[in-house]
């Protein structure tokens, strides 16, 4: 088992940020399962450079205000 | 009523390895009971096991099908797989099959040295079970906990 990640995220808040967005409906436009974006959040998952550049693009920022690194 | 409530927000594939998982548990469970029971003042060489372990077989296959459609219809029936589910059934997988190989391993040493085929047979069953019941609870773990990939 490898240590969890220290790559932390905004994506709550950038939800709620714009109109309040589902974990669902940011799961359809993302074309991932809704608990991917669940895991996301809760940092039990590092999604793939792609995905992490279509979060940003769904929210319209770049991708250090989605994700940061201590 | 909380862990039905938990059923209800597995992705399809997490139920399927939670499927595989208690039903390879029971099944194999049932099989040992069974076997050890007709073992008791008996020998390997006497006792009538090819039909429990075929029937042990066909009943961890009929129970996965029937559980994976009851838990099917509970909470989420979307069947979208995405590359996070592809990511820990592959983990998961590879981390079962290393048992297959070991069980198949131990099955060569057992005939190399003319072992009854009671044991034969059980080695490569009990390689089986453990893939199934290991890798299934790899997966349920990188469902859960998470960490078996990073950046």
């Amino acid at each position: 088992m490898v240590k969890p990640t220290k790559v932390t995220n905004s994506i709550r808040a950038l939800r709620f940020a714009n109109g309040e967005m589902t974990q669902a409906e940011l799961a359809d436009r993302l074309g991932v399962t809704r608990q991917t974006v669940i895991a996301i959040e809760q940092g039990r998952y590092s999604p793939s450079l792609e995905v992490a550049f279509q979060i940003a693009r769904v929210f319209n920022v770049s991708l250090e205000e989605v994700f940061q690194y201590p | 009523m909380y862990k039905l409530l938990y059923l209800r927000t597995m992705t399809m594939l997490e139920k399927r390895a939670w499927t595989y998982m208690v039903v390879s548990l029971v099944t194999y469970g049932g099989y040992v009971v069974v076997i050890v029971g007709r073992l008791v003042g008996g020998s390997v060489t006497e006792i009538d096991y090819v039909p429990v372990l075929l029937w042990t077989l066909g009943l961890s296959i009929a129970g996965s099908i029937v559980v994976g459609i009851v838990t099917g219809m509970i909470g989420d029936r979307s069947t979208r797989t995405d590359v996070r589910d592809r990511e820990i059934d592959q983990t998961g997988d590879r981390i079962g099959q290393a048992f297959t190989v070991i069980g198949a391993l131990g099955a060569f040493v057992l005939a190399l040295f003319e072992a009854p085929y009671f044991w034969i047979a059980n080695s490569i069953y009990l390689g089986f079970a453990l893939t199934m019941i290991v890798g299934s609870l790899a997966k349920v773990i990188a469902y859960r906990r998470g960490g078996f990939q990073q950046w």
